[in-house]
């Protein structure tokens, strides 16, 4: 199998201008994988699937990443000017100071395909990601189902479980949870909903957090 | 002929019917409870803990290091520590679990405990009818009822107990051995010292009494164990 | 009963692509009936509902509905260590526990750069065999108790399947829920005695196949009822990534074992068969087939099987914390391909930690097969596809 290299030049000379870029892997595993623009992604799936040194005709596993938001602090140097008396004159004079400045790196949903070759039975996994904009509104990413059937059910998963659009899907739909389930279940900030029903439980970790549920609806039956 | 398969098929029913009178391979059903089959000896259901000697409380094993609190997979073990010490099977002072429950309805029998623990103070039971109609507190056991002596391991367990054992008396010899060479170098120490100027001597001779003390101690407790 | 959809008397009213589900109608203005097959139902293999429109006795669509038995497996692993997730993956496919072990420990290996000693790895391939083994017999066993031959075949293979039950008690503790791989190995060491024990179940297996085959493969009403059922054409099985015996069946030469030459199957010589009508019938023949194969390969294996440790020295059980990265390990598991995607962030739990469900992939065909066939073939065609809903819902 061609190393991630050579993939991303025949991706690059099949379909020109695709924007694809190499994300190492650190660690022992060495699956380096390729970012796709979600732009010309399609062009690229047909292209690695079609082509006959490649024939990556077996889509074998989809999976959705969340990264939260980030947020970054460094201490950077700052230097301003400040009116001091100085030997009994005021003077302007530069002074520095140490400030904390803290920015968020927006977080982000991946999208990553592990692709096999049927046809030649080569080698270890060609991995492709997609990533979406941001984490709350711009979450669409492009389908591969019309290319490969077998991401039909799993991207169902990834848009159930995750929040990811797939605009092209065929059917795109609650797959796990029921019809009728707000929120997406595997992302990194989900809270689970306490409202168990009441039952004693060994340790009331559990119990607790129910209590406090049902405490709260009692109140309000109360209320009323 | 049409039919033929059907019929080969009906003939290897039939010798299984015929062969079930016959030979036990073929009737392979056992009729629970009146008759059962005798489980596996590594067969695992759920843990319980280990004490050596006849009082459950002061002979149980455990130092209550949560370690297997931390490596349950679904958290089914509490584990309260006690707040003071009592010695262990080589005489050390360990804590105690004051409070050790197993929530067996959640227990998945994965048998990490008995894994990761160091001790050797917990293992998994074979005891597997313990259905019960207290729904709320029925299948809680407590540390009293998770105490089995180290006598009923043997008897579910043997090779594992027998392992067990033979792992536990070497580390206590080594220690023994480690806290005989400690008394004989303070001894040693403080015959030296006698000949030394005399200030000094009553402090090696105070020292050279407690490890002397543990040796007895634990010999005692050594002979009262097994 | 074969025959392509406009054969049948239907005729096809959209595709969207050579690969997605044709959407099909009849000629004549029926009404069409829906009907929910499942989720509790004898037949489905566990909670798994299908929502199948008919006209008539035959499909018009069928849209599958799952997740009655998710248990959220992934966040799970998500908050446990990596050790802790072992005895989860028991219950994934809870059929084959020793395969899902295999396969996530071949994972974590991966991403942390484990080697396993010899004698671990053979031991590994003996019980993967095994499991295979009985998995097999299970399956046709409730494919032919599906098709109303209530249980006779499925207790003959139940009844090997206790022999190999009994080993797998004897050696990892516990029947199923088998917890026995570890990163770096295998959990304990298997006795001589064992050993023996197993060469003995395993010289008894070959008359087991010969008198499971003289039952089943030449009877008549179960050849007419699944030659020329549930057709899956090569290529649309191998672009909606379906693995295992489904896909060697639809005539496809793709085994894991052979490809990706993991563990040390390399040593040992198995022939791969394949299907030539790809039908519920080849599915159910290449399961049989696969059996006396994974026979000949335990045989060898019983036999080559070198002294040594069976865990790696400089492996961790507790503090296990992998260096940054991720990996994707896949196994040859009885239903199919089964994978594992873990990504380490350095600490003692996964950052994301992915199941890659075989039983949940082969499905995407499911419609495609029952187009046009029989209400009665619904139940043929998804017992030869073996599933487990342990695995697809995760």
């Amino acid at each position: 199998m061609k190393t991630v290299e050579e993939i991303r030049a025949a991706i690059e000379a099949g379909v020109p201008g695709a924007g694809v870029e190499i994300v190492p892997n650190p660690g022992p595993a060495a699956q380096h994988s390729l970012l796709l623009d979600p732009e010309r992604a399609v062009e690229v799936a047909i292209f690695l699937r079609d082509d006959p040194e490649l024939a990556l005709d077996f889509l074998s596993n989809v999976t959705g990443v969340d990264w939260l938001d980030k947020e970054i602090s460094e201490k950077v140097k700052v230097t301003h000017q400040v009116t001091k008396t100085v030997n009994g004159v005021e003077q302007t004079v530069d002074e520095s100071a140490e400030e904390v400045r803290k920015h968020v790196v927006p977080g982000y949903l991946e999208v990553v395909y592990h692709l096999y070759s049927m046809a030649k039975k080569d080698g270890g996994p060609v991995v492709l990601r997609m990533r979406t904009r941001n984490r709350t509104d711009k979450v669409e990413l492009p389908s591969m189902t019309s290319i490969w059937r077998s991401a039909e059910f799993q991207e169902r998963e990834v848009f159930d479980l995750y929040g990811v659009v797939f605009k092209g899907h065929p059917d795109l739909r609650r797959i796990l949870m029921w019809e009728g389930f707000k929120d997406h279940p595997m992302r990194r900030d989900y809270v689970e909903p306490d409202d168990f029903e009441y039952e004693p439980t060994a340790h009331d970790a559990v119990l607790t957090r129910a209590k406090t549920h049902h405490e709260a609806d009692a109140a309000k039956g109360e209320g009323q | 002929m049409l039919g033929e398969g059907i019929l080969k098929g009906l003939a290897e029913t039939a010798k299984n019917f015929a062969g079930s009178y016959v030979s036990k391979e073929r009737l392979t059903t056992v009729q629970y409870p009146e008759e059962r089959i005798p489980t596996a000896e590594n067969a695992r259901v759920f843990p319980f803990l280990v004490f050596d000697g006849k009082d459950w409380e002061s002979g149980l094993r455990c130092v209550a290091c949560q370690i297997c609190e931390k490596e349950c997979p679904p958290k089914c073990i509490y584990i309260e520590k006690s707040k003071d010490k009592k010695p262990d099977y080589v005489g050390k002072p360990q804590f105690y679990p004051a409070r050790f429950d197993i929530d067996v309805s959640v227990c998945m029998s994965c048998q990490i405990c008995v894994e990761v623990c160091p001790f050797e103070a917990i293992k998994m039971n074979t005891e597997f009818e313990l259905a019960t109609d207290d729904r709320f507190g029925g299948l809680l056991l407590d540390r009293h009822k998770l105490a089995q002596s180290n006598e009923y391991y043997h008897k579910i367990h043997p090779t594992e107990a027998a392992e067990v054992d033979a792992r536990l008396a070497e580390e206590k010899a080594k220690t023994e051995a480690k806290a005989k060479a400690a008394a004989a170098a303070a001894a040693a120490k403080a015959s030296a010292a006698a000949a030394a100027p005399k200030p000094a001597e009553s402090a090696t001779e105070k020292l050279a009494e407690p490890p002397a003390k543990a040796a007895e101690s634990e010999s005692k407790q050594g002979g009262g164990g097994q | 009963m074969s025959g392509s959809v406009t054969e049948l008397g239907f005729r096809l009213a959209r595709q969207e692509g050579w690969n997605q589900s044709p959407v099909i109608e009849r000629d004549t203005d029926t009404e069409q009936l829906e009907v929910a097959m499942g989720p509790h139902h004898p037949s489905t293999h566990g909670v798994f509902r299908m929502n199948v429109t008919l006209e008539g006795e035959r499909i018009v669509r069928l849209k599958p509905v799952f997740g009655y038995l998710h248990r959220n497996h992934e966040k799970l692993g998500e908050g446990n260590s990596y050790l802790a997730s072992m005895p989860y993956t028991d219950r994934l496919d809870y059929f084959c526990s020793l395969t899902n072990n295999w396969a996530y420990a071949l994972a974590v290996e991966k991403l942390a750069g484990q080697a396993v000693p010899e004698r671990a790895e053979y031991l590994r391939v003996i019980l993967a065999e095994l499991t295979r083994v009985q998995n097999h017999a299970s399956a046709v066993g409730f494919l032919i108790q599906d098709m109303g031959a209530s249980g006779t075949p499925l207790m003959y293979a139940f009844r090997e399947r206790e022999k190999i039950l009994d080993l797998f008690e004897s050696l990892t503790g516990s029947r199923m829920m088998c917890n026995y791989m570890r990163f770096g190995g295998c959990r304990v060491d298997a006795s001589t005695e064992w050993l023996d024990r197993a060469r003995t179940v395993v010289a008894g297996l070959p008359a087991f196949a010969d008198e499971f085959e003289a039952l089943l493969c030449k009877n008549e009403i179960l050849m007419a009822r699944t030659q020329g059922t549930g057709v899956l054409r090569p290529e649309l099985a191998i672009n909606a990534g379906v693995t295992g015996p489904m896909l060697r069946a639809s005539g496809v030469n793709y085994d894991i074992r052979k490809v990706d030459h993991y563990g040390i199957y390399d040593r040992f010589s198995f022939k791969v068969p394949l299907g030539d009508h790809w039908d519920v019938y080849d599915r159910f023949m290449i399961r049989l087939l696969e059996l006396r194969e994974s026979v000949k390969i335990l045989e060898q294996a019983l036999k080559d099987i070198p002294a040594g440790p069976v865990m790696d020295p400089k492996a961790k059980i507790r503090g296990f914390r992998p260096k940054p990265g991720e990996a994707y390990g896949r196994i040859e598991a009885p239903k199919g391909e089964l994978g594992f995607y873990l990504i380490s962030d350095g600490g003692p739990d996964p950052y994301r930690y992915r199941v890659r469900p075989p039983s949940l992939i082969n499905l995407t065909v499911l419609e495609d097969m029952c187009l046009g066939q029989n209400v009665a073939d619904v139940v043929l065609i998804l017992g030869s596809v073996d599933i487990v809903l342990g695995e697809v819902d995760r």
